[in-house]
């Protein structure tokens, strides 16, 4: 048997839900909106696809997406840790 | 080291290095004692993405790459800085519109580069490969979807767009659902079209996902963002695994499910605390009242009183639950309430939160918000936990709680609310509700806690009342 790489795309994706329902099945309803903000920052992940779609410096469609793309993708990601860490911030210093 | 062997053996390490990042900050995240570090842990894991993904690409032009992520990265940090506590979903529902667009920029940036500035010939699927084609269009029309309803979502939690109430177009159902039909039938036209004809009907697909996304969420109240933002959040995580398709990636694939998975979970988590379907949440409408009559609406037998009777009745209790609902976050009641609550305390009275699961506009909303104003963790009840406490307890204090304090949910099987699990705050010896006025909840219903002997209504905002309770605890 020999998967093509959209069979193990396939794969990848189907295993990778999985875990994904396994982790989030037992939450304290306090985490609810910081893992929801959390997992929201990783959701970001698409800014690796956008750094690989504005390689030239050439001002040409295409690399105009990839650069809108890009700073979109950033404001999710950093945005969304930072404010994720202010939440859980919050919950940190009370508890000492 | 060669830039082959890099590609073909560093890249796809530091990759699975940061999905093993993501699992264990994902993991983490769940938990208060390590959710910090979690969150951390996710951030490392994004910097190992990025860090891999330039090597991927070896020596290129950086130009659109560092002003693009220097552009994110102050928007990203200003909105993240000086947003309020109170205004934490809206952010999240933000974050997360941005997150879908970039996905479908992405998708739409790979076709227009091998497409149209190839000047490719021949058919879309023969050019991009079959699944890459499909992927560029689910890409475009998820992340569409997701970036609009995101906005939407996010001016609904303001208030704004009919101060968030539903907005229901005649026959919405059969436009909705013509379009979204439309959009995979135009979606499969693209895959198949001559690469000259395709450039319309993505331009045609990408209009008609944005579209959709805003005609999916109107018809929805703003009480119910929280079940949608949630669900948005679920469908940024599958656009990006799309995105993974479209650029062959495993990375993106693999995070991109898992935020996929846990925004299903955590959405499923919220419509089981309110007993409503996921499918009567976003079919809408929920609350719209559907030619009701006014007689049973009316309030008769409810007693009103000001902050000094309150504070007498306050004196002499020797148990006092508080029940935050999204009044306390409008009012931003939270320092003050914390305030009220320590004043008590120092005279010997017991003081805990009752926190329902579905109080404010995000799961854990009241936890966020207490939390900022220092109240013990320790002190915030969860519903199962204090439902049997109330009995004994001679005082409850309900800020800005409605539909979730609701006796008719327990008694009246054909309520709108019925079967939802409430807090039963009716049965200690006396309650206060303090709320601006006798208006319905979300559910846009009567709550007839407000007519019960033992209830007594203190009109005005939560935060005012408060302050005015503080300073008659104090003179006492």
């Amino acid at each position: 048997m020999t998967l093509g790489p959209l069979l193990i795309g396939i794969y990848v994706f189907v295993l990778a839900s999985f875990v994904g329902f396994e982790m989030i099945t037992k939450v304290p309803p306090t985490l609810h909106t910081p893992l929801m903000s959390g997992a929201n920052a990783i959701s970001g992940i698409t800014i690796v696809g956008a750094i690989a779609a504005a390689t030239t410096g050439a001002p040409t469609v295409a690399n105009l997406l990839g650069a809108l793309a890009i700073v979109t993708a950033t404001i999710n990601v950093v945005g969304g840790f930072l404010v994720t860490d202010r939440m859980l911030r919050m919950f940190g210093k009370k508890k000492k | 080291m060669s830039h082959e062997v890099i590609r073909s053996t560093v890249v796809p390490i530091i990759y699975l290095v940061s999905t093993v990042f993501f699992i264990f900050g994902i993991k983490q995240l769940a938990k208060v004692k390590t959710a910090r570090r979690g969150n951390t842990l996710a951030a490392v894991g994004m910097l190992f993405a990025i860090v891999g993904s330039l090597l991927e690409l070896g020596v290129i032009d950086y130009r659109w790459i560092g002003g693009g992520m220097l552009v994110g990265t102050i928007i990203g940090a200003a909105f993240a800085i000086r947003v309020q506590m109170t205004a934490m979903p809206e952010m999240v529902a933000l974050f997360n519109g941005f997150g879908g667009l970039a996905s479908a920029l992405v998708a739409g940036s790979v076709f227009w580069e091998r497409v149209v500035e190839q000047s490719a010939t021949g058919r879309i699927h023969q050019v991009l490969g079959t699944d890459s084609a499909i992927t560029v269009m689910l890409s475009i029309l998820i992340g569409g979807i997701t970036f609009t309803g995101s906005i939407v979502a996010l001016l609904k939690l303001q208030g704004n767009l009919k101060k968030g109430q539903p907005i229901l177009l005649p026959a919405r159902h059969f436009i909705t659902l013509g379009l979204l039909a439309g959009s995979f039938v135009i979606g499969g036209f693209a895959v198949a079209a001559l690469a000259a004809d395709s450039v319309v009907l993505v331009l045609v697909l990408s209009g008609a996902a944005l579209l959709l996304g805003i005609l999916l969420t109107i018809p929805i109240g703003g009480a119910d963002m929280p079940v949608v933002v949630s669900l948005l959040n679920s469908y940024s995580g599958v656009a990006a695994s799309m995105a993974g398709f479209v650029i062959g990636n495993p990375l993106l694939i693999i995070a991109g499910a898992m935020v996929g998975a846990a925004g299903l979970i955590l959405t499923q988590i919220m419509c089981v605390a309110m007993n409503r379907s996921l499918l009567n949440v976003l079919v809408g409408g929920f609350g719209v009242a559907e030619g009701t009559g006014g007689g049973s609406d009316e309030y008769t037998n409810v007693t009103s009183c000001g902050p000094e009777e309150a504070a007498m009745i306050l004196e002499n209790a020797e148990s006092v639950i508080i029940i935050p609902g999204y009044g306390l976050a409008v009012a931003q009641a939270q320092h003050a309430v914390r305030e009220l609550a320590d004043l008590l305390k120092a005279r010997g009275t017991k003081v805990t939160y009752a926190i329902h699961p579905v109080a404010g506009r995000m799961p854990g909303h009241m936890n966020v918000l207490l939390a900022e104003a220092d109240v013990p963790y320790e002190d915030l009840l969860e519903m199962d936990v204090v439902n049997p406490e109330f009995k004994n307890t001679d005082v409850v204090i309900i800020l800005g709680a409605n539909d979730v304090v609701n006796p008719v949910a327990n008694k009246d099987p054909k309520s709108p609310i019925a079967g939802m699990p409430i807090l039963n705050a009716y049965e200690a010896r006396s309650v206060f509700v303090v709320k601006r006025s006798l208006s319905a909840g979300y559910a846009g219903i009567k709550n007839e806690l407000f007519e019960y002997d033992n209830t007594m209504m203190i009109f005005g905002d939560a935060k005012k009342v408060i302050q005015d309770l503080i300073a008659e605890v104090k003179d006492l």
